[in-house]
């Protein structure tokens, strides 16, 4: 196991080596014009060029300049030229949010996914599994974005039902935290809910034909407890897997259009204002951050269905 | 969207079709393709979706008509300050309080008008033309890269595979949307420079190739591993026993048999691109303005919802029943090719 996990390590170092590298070509080499340029936004004045020319050294050979820009990313002395605030600061101001919109979004994803999933599985082709498979593919083709500001405006805005947007720290006060949240959890659920418990349908029905459920069934067990133990257990493992690379991918850049539209201030709101002002250095390390979150996540899923199947190990 | 849209999906669930089947069995014999186009055919539900996607491609594409014989304006027009005669009153486009007016229900400003005064229906066909250009074409690039990606690495193993799953694995390291929005920012800016092309940061080629290039691995992984079992097949060993070489058995031989794959994969493609090309768009690092495109008018309505609701509803229902539409085709023709294949877009 151990010889499994510094392997694991490795290669994730590597991988981690070259997402850094490609983000910075995009950024800093593979656009046309001067660098510089782009970096100082949208209407930048000719002294800032030049500083910021100086200052990343963009007449300096390549390496040099991943070298610097690695270094600005990771000591904090990443600047936006807009508006001159600190980039490594803002992001570290918006993780609290970020987090929070997608822990409880997992989880209500997952729940009503177990639910629907297990549901449709036991009526698989009557009218009830039928409708549900309509609304799951309504589902996944929304886009959240829209689907939030619609519930912002109506929920929130004219019904008064729901706070309209904002965020509340936890600390500060858990139930406004918990009230502020509904709507964009929910938002960001329906999308996951449609596909999830579409798997699980899937692997539930595979699963009933097992021959260890023909066994359950024989010895006489009831079929709620089949259900549960034997048949939703097996089914869960593979969702599971996917449940903590969907959860890094909406911390590392999926909660960018639903922060924005409840104007929740997260690292994803973040994000939207600077791509907005098509502002280079926050996005440059929103990337870079993202991309690290997601494949350090990809590691640890894999280091913890390691230690629950030995037959991994080896592969 | 974080996440794969699959194929998990299914609206002729009853496998007891197997039954229906075996009454009005074809004919033995019956090839492959014709035994998948029998099912298609049943498949109404499919079949109806698939006709309405058709039929929004062509409204948007005679978005000219609509401009120039009913509206009598372009997209990216501004009335601003001009008025219309409604109901025999002098009305202006855009109030004083700078809240466009809504429906006419007429020919000019049939939709109402949005906050520069230019003529929302006008621009939800234009609009709906570019997503669907940019869905389109993105879907075809991803489609012949993936395939291409997926022939090689799967045929030629090797060092092949080794650098081509590399690469594959950092793309897919990064989540859809962030790797669209750091091209998209990248390219926004300063436009892209390939050997003598230059394209320009607000052209719509630079969102069409990010959202190709972002989509490829999620394609050419499956393809790849189709054609690493097929490779290992008699067929391919018997026409590598006849002399053929490694060009035609990759294309007499082995594309036949991934074919099916690829048609299914196409409409899912399309789907997702729409769908990424909205998002890209709403955050402003897809198709740039004054451009019309489903996303971006959905941005704009967005601001405006408090006074013009439609402005952002209209947009976003065309772009839903867009991509429901091809999600349902899609599903059903997976069904009729491969009912047990479990085709997805994996993450």
């Amino acid at each position: 196991m151990a010889r499994f996990v510094i392997r694991r390590l490795l290669s994730m170092a590597l991988v981690m080596f070259v997402v850094s590298v490609l983000t910075f070509l995009i950024f800093n080499v593979i656009p046309n014009g001067d660098p510089a340029s782009r970096m100082a936004g949208r209407i930048p004045t000719e002294n800032q060029i030049e500083r910021i020319r100086e200052e990343w050294g963009f007449d300096e050979p390549l390496y040099v300049q991943y070298a610097t820009t690695m270094k600005k990313v990771f000591t904090g002395d990443l600047i936006s030229y807009t508006n001159q605030t600190d980039v490594l600061d803002e992001i570290v101001r918006g993780i609290p949010a970020t987090f929070s919109l997608a822990i409880g979004a997992a989880i209500i994803w997952m729940l009503f996914a177990i639910a629907l999933g297990l549901f449709s599985a036991m009526r698989a082709g009557r009218f009830s599994d039928r409708f549900l498979t309509v609304l799951a593919l309504i589902g996944i083709s929304m886009p959240v974005f829209w689907v939030g500001a619609l519930m912002n405006h109506y929920l929130g805005f004219k019904a008064g039902i729901f706070p309209n947007g904002g965020y509340v720290p936890f600390t500060e006060n858990p139930f406004d935290w918990f009230y502020h949240l509904i709507m964009p959890w929910t938002a960001l659920a329906l999308l996951f809910i449609g596909f999830y418990s579409r798997v699980l349908r899937g692997n539930v029905l595979d699963t009933m034909n097992e021959d260890y459920v023909r066994t359950a069934r024989a010895k006489g067990l009831s079929e709620r407890r089949i259900m549960i133990r034997h048949v939703l257990r097996n089914s869960l493992i593979p969702i599971v897997t996917l449940w903590g690379l969907d959860f890094g991918a909406v911390v590392g850049g999926g909660a960018i259009l639903t922060e924005t539209v409840f104007d929740l201030q997260g690292v994803g709101a973040y994000a939207a204002e600077s791509i907005g002002r098509l502002d280079v250095p926050p996005v440059l390390a929103v990337v870079m951050f993202g991309a690290f979150f997601i494949v350090l996540l990809n590691t640890i899923v894999d280091i913890v269905y390691a230690a629950l199947d030995p037959r991994i190990r080896v592969a | 969207m974080a996440t794969d849209p699959v194929t998990e999906f299914s609206l002729d669930v009853p496998r007891s079709a197997e039954h229906g089947e075996a009454r009005d069995a074809p004919p033995a014999g019956t090839g492959p393709w014709r035994l998948a186009a029998r099912r298609m055919r049943r498949n109404k539900v499919a079949l109806a979706f698939g006709a309405l996607f058709v039929l929004i491609v062509l409204v948007c594409a005679a978005a000219p008509l609509w401009a120039n014989q009913v509206a009598h304006t372009g997209p990216n027009t501004n009335h601003i300050a001009d008025t219309i005669e409604l109901d025999g009153e002098e009305t202006q486009v855009v109030s004083f309080g700078g809240i466009p007016i809504g429906p006419t229900w007429e020919g000019r400003f049939f939709l109402g008008a949005d906050r520069n005064g230019r003529d929302t229906m006008v621009r939800l066909l234009y609009g709906g033309r570019n997503s669907l250009i940019i869905g389109l074409s993105a879907a075809l690039i991803t489609t012949l890269l993936a395939v291409l990606v997926g022939l090689l690495a799967g045929y030629f193993r090797g060092w092949v595979d080794g650098v081509i799953s590399r690469i594959l694995d950092i793309i897919w390291a990064y989540p859809v949307i962030l790797l669209g929005v750091a091209l998209g920012v990248a390219l926004a800016v300063g436009g892209l420079q390939i050997g003598p092309i230059t394209i320009s940061g607000n052209s719509l080629a630079i969102p069409i190739l990010v959202i190709a290039l972002v989509y490829v691995p999620y394609m050419a992984r499956p393809i790849r591993g189709q054609v690493l079992s097929l490779r290992e097949k008699e067929f391919v060993e018997a026409a590598r026993a006849q002399g053929a070489g490694p060009v035609r058995i990759i294309f007499s031989e082995i594309l036949p048999n991934v074919a099916s794959t690829i048609i299914v994969f196409f409409p899912l493609m399309v789907a997702n691109a729409i769908l990424l090309e909205a998002a890209l768009s709403f955050l402003g690092a897809g198709v740039q303005e004054p451009e019309p495109s489903w996303g971006t008018m959905i941005s704009d309505g967005v601001d405006l919802l408090i006074t013009a609701e439609h402005l952002a509803i209209v947009p976003g229902l065309m772009l839903v029943l867009t991509v429901l539409s091809l999600n349902v085709f899609g599903d059903g023709a997976r069904d009729a090719l491969d009912p047990r294949a479990k085709v997805r877009l994996e993450h």
